[in-house]
């Protein structure tokens, strides 16, 4: 799956946004309306408020093109960023927007002999292959130095590759939070849950309700992907993640098994799944997210769980983030809750005075604070005061994921090679949604995943 | 395609001369020949001659992979399936949307207001593929609230099997029933003067049947059995007394209840709005069933975008959209055909029946064969519709070749295998190809 809100609107957009089209298009042109007015205010105030952490050079006369999948509010909200780059430093900067995968996109910049000065990669894997293909070039100084001073010690790790510097985290995504409709959580009496014996003590009490606990995106593998993640994180810990991550274990391990057991104890429950086992599998990650809060206090499903990235589907509903839609991390598995994240990584693709410049800009907490203020964004920058998001849920998760440190591990599946995390109908995602639909099916599941993860590992692909 | 059917039929072209008129210079034919010849060849001859060339290269592009990429085609399993998709694709879609097109143009030759119908029937093609998948992924959609299919399937459904009252309603935390034949049944027998609660949770409030009241504990009378079945569960407290009735909780009015002794039902009753019930002197000594009638869970309708449906689904979006298309070619066609004959049919004694079977149809083959062929065409390259329409979790199995291509070569970074696709489906293309070119020889030699 992939890592970052963006993506998986981009994914999804063509697909099944489009089958809400019609109501979703009146709410997002008028999204899009509010929005245009809202940057317009930051960009002549923020100056004033945001001057001073980072000292640019003048680079008047230089163009920069910026190269990220991102679109809509995203886009538009990255552009005030840019904006306040030139402003600061008098370069043109100019957005180019990518398709995904980015990294075949920047394939064909590159051998067209145009490849942006800045690309946005959302994986750890495909700085690795820019890196490889040699398109890549290494920060320098200013921009290191930024760096380090802004960013905890695993946020600079995962953006190196044979030891140098490349990537700048720019923009990150947690991934360890469940969503849930207060109102059914209130009339059911029932409370946040810490540990996951805690979650299905509260399922068991919502089920009790007469309301059904969980919508799964079933339709859709990457959610089933992160579900996993999150259970195998908590539950096996860190290195052992790491190592299945790389494939350094294999899915047949015992600790596969028992996270896989684990889960069954939600996914294994008819009841517990909006529309059983096989309703789940037909229930696109938006709509898994809409159906929780919409319906009043008998919604679908309770809970839901994903990224932060789900608030730009609760804003498609009634519902205000806050107050309807609530949030808790997901609960410990085994000893400490799970924090997996995603995020983009700024990369320079054409070394320069000036891309040098935006990559430290991009490094710097005033870059990462205009755009926390537009909301829908979370920075890894721990420099960014708190003040800067706009809400408290916002704020609640952009501490979780600092809290975590250099605890939080990166999706795995976004790690993996794409033919197996990353494909529709194909590997992780596909026997994730065979286990959905067969629960018992452990050992047989475990074995499919082994064989699908030792092609696509082999074959690097 | 679509000219060259729709003239086919009637249009006669005048013989052309194979000498040039103005005496033109072969030098100054193929100048002039020459930009659409580099056309021509840059953007079709050119991709075809990569795309071999590439079929046999390795995943880099960059090494002889010899013939690797196509023994994937026929070992891998997604691709399997994928042929195996297109073939039910090949035979079934154009069958259909030919049959369809055949009967709606027959049918409109007779009524007054056939071109509106037409209009209509056609109209489906000025869609793009892209919006028509989109609606027919609505149409589909498994919620009945939301899918037109389901809706229309779960109606029918529902008109003649009632659906139960308490769907979900089960047992709470260490309650005196257990699970027994999809219902419930208590643990211990019971007996005359007694009072019994059985409590269940879990139906929604708006699920409660309409009488429902608010609970109240039965009272006891000697020489029967009286009792509560309750909703255990107060809005906002959970469960509140276990097993007791608290003051807000609503009774399960019509809840049918069942005296079993030695497997045999000796009495059975309804419950009252209030949830109490009141049992006969028989059923002393008897455990107390609620049966599974009580919690049938309602229909859900079908799958339509499930593994085993899914690509029969997409082939009628297909239908709905080319049947127009076919209809439209086949009207044309029909409109030529000799009125005489079909008139001298008639005289002769022939049914309509008849004329259509033996007259008609006959008459229109060459049409119908040129429609078919077409529809062959375009659904061996079929791919927007079952992108769009399959969901992630059934994508696999309504899997095609252009799918699978696409996959493969940009997805999964594949480019060979995906080059070796494309030739093989160059290849699945090509008979049919000639067979439409021969045919529209004959028709100009005629």
């Amino acid at each position: 799956m992939r890592s970052t809100s963006s993506t998986h609107r981009t994914r999804t957009t063509v697909r099944t946004a489009a089958v809400v089209a019609a109501g979703a298009l009146t709410l997002s042109l008028a999204a899009c309306g509010g929005g245009g007015d809202k940057s317009d205010d930051s960009k002549s105030s923020s100056p004033s408020e945001t001057a001073g952490t980072v000292t640019l050079p003048k680079l008047d006369g230089a163009s920069l093109e910026v190269a990220a999948v991102w679109t809509g509010d995203e886009q538009k909200n990255f552009k005030t960023v840019l904006a306040e780059f030139e402003k600061r430093t008098g370069a043109k900067v100019t957005f180019v927007p990518a398709q995904d995968p980015i990294i075949n996109f920047l394939g064909s910049k590159v051998a067209g002999g145009q490849p942006p000065d800045i690309a946005m990669l959302p994986q750890p894997g495909a700085i690795k292959q820019a890196v490889d293909k040699k398109w890549a070039k290494p920060l320098g100084a200013d921009a290191l130095a930024e760096l380090q001073k802004n960013y905890s010690q695993g946020w600079q790790d995962i953006g190196k590759v044979g030891g140098k510097q490349y990537g700048v985290y720019y923009k990150a995504a947690n991934k360890s939070l469940i969503w849930y409709n207060a109102k059914v959580f209130e009339n059911a009496g029932a409370k946040e849950p810490k540990t996951w014996q805690e979650l299905l003590k509260t399922a068991q009490t919502i089920y009790d309700s007469g309301v059904t606990p969980f919508n799964v995106a079933g339709a859709d593998g990457w959610p089933l992907t992160d579900w996993f993640e999150n259970v195998y994180l908590s539950q096996a810990g860190p290195e052992k993640y790491d190592a299945l991550a790389q494939h350094k274990i294999k899915w047949t391990d015992p600790s596969v098994k028992e996270a896989l057991t684990t889960l069954a104890q939600i996914w294994g429950k008819k009841a517990y799944i909006a529309g059983g086992q096989n309703g789940a599998l037909q229930t696109e990650f938006p709509a898994s997210v809409t159906q929780t809060f919409t319906g009043g206090d008998q919604p679908k499903g309770a809970m839901v769980y994903e990224g932060d990235f789900a608030q730009v589907n609760i804003q498609q509903t009634k519902a205000k983030v806050g107050t309807d839609a609530k949030v808790f991390p997901f609960p410990a598995v085994g000893s400490t809750s799970p924090v997996v994240s995603g995020g983009d990584a700024a990369v320079i693709l054409k070394d320069s005075k000036a891309a040098q410049a935006l990559a430290t800009f991009l490094a710097s907490p005033d870059a990462a604070t205009i755009q926390a203020k537009l909301g829908g964004y979370l920075s890894p920058n721990k420099n960014v005061p708190d003040s800067a998001y706009p809400n408290a849920v916002q704020r609640t998760i952009a501490k979780a994921l600092i809290a975590a440190g250099d605890d939080f591990r990166f999706d795995m599946s976004d790690q993996a090679p794409q033919s197996f995390g990353g494909t529709p109908g194909k590997g992780e995602w596909k026997d994730l949604q065979d286990f959905l639909k067969n629960p018992t099916n452990i050992a047989g599941t475990q074995a499919q995943l082994e064989k699908d993860a030792a092609a696509a590992y082999a074959s690097g692909s | 395609m679509a000219s060259a059917a729709a003239e086919a039929p009637g249009a006669s072209v005048p013989p052309r001369n194979r000498k040039s008129v103005t005496g033109t210079r072969r030098t100054v034919a193929v100048l002039f020949l020459l930009p659409a010849l580099v056309l021509l060849g840059a953007l079709v001859v050119y991709p075809i001659g990569y795309s071999l060339v590439r079929s046999f290269g390795n995943q880099a592009g960059d090494g002889f992979a010899g013939f690797d990429n196509y023994k994937a085609l026929f070992t891998d399993d997604g691709i399997r399936t994928a042929l195996k998709n297109n073939v039910i694709w090949v035979i079934f879609a154009p069958t259909v949307a030919t049959a369809l097109g055949l009967i709606f143009a027959v049918l409109t030759e007779r009524v007054s207001w056939g071109t509106a119908f037409k209009l209509v029937v056609f109209m489906p093609m000025a869609i793009s593929m892209l919006a028509s998948g989109i609606i027919f992924r609505l149409v589909y959609d498994q919620d009945p609230h939301k899918g037109v299919a389901n809706a229309v399937w779960v109606g029918i459904h529902d008109t003649f099997v009632s659906s139960s009252a308490f769907p979900n309603a089960h047992p709470g935390r260490e309650s005196p029933l257990k699970a027994d034949k999809g219902g419930f049944i208590t643990s211990t027998t019971v007996h005359t003067g007694q009072t019994v609660v059985l409590p269940l949770v879990g139906v929604a409030p708006d699920q409660m049947p309409d009488g429902a009241k608010k609970a109240v504990a039965a009272k006891a009378e000697p020489g029967k059995i009286t009792g509560t079945t309750w909703q255990d569960f107060t809005r906002g407290k959970g469960v509140g007394k276990l097993g007791g009735v608290d003051p807000s909780e609503l009774g399960y009015g019509g809840m049918k209840i069942e005296a079993v002794k030695d497997g045999k039902v000796v009495a059975s009753t309804k419950a009252a709005g209030d949830g109490t019930f009141t049992l006969p002197a028989k059923a002393d000594g008897a455990q107390l069933r609620l049966p599974a009638g009580n919690f049938k869970a309602p229909y859900n309708g079908v799958e339509w975008l499930g593994p085993s449906l899914v690509t029969p689904a997409i082939i009628g979006s297909y239908v709905w959209m080319w049947a127009g298309f076919a209809m439209v070619l086949i009207a044309a066609g029909l409109a030529s055909v000799p009125r005489e004959l079909l008139e001298a049919a008639r005289v002769d004694g022939a049914n309509e029946w008849q004329v259509f079977r033996r007259v008609t149809v006959p008459l229109l083959a060459p049409v119908l064969a040129v429609v078919a062929v077409t529809l062959m065409i375009n659904v061996l390259k079929i791919f927007d519709l079952v992108f769009i329409i399959a969901p992630g979790s059934s994508q696999d199995d309504a899997n095609v070749l252009a799918l699978e291509l696409y996959r493969k070569g940009f997805s999964e970074d594949q480019p060979g295998v995906a080059s070796a696709i494309s030739v093989f489906l160059l290849l699945l293309v090509i008979p049919v190809m000639l067979f439409n070119v021969r045919r529209l020889r004959r028709e100009v030699r005629r």
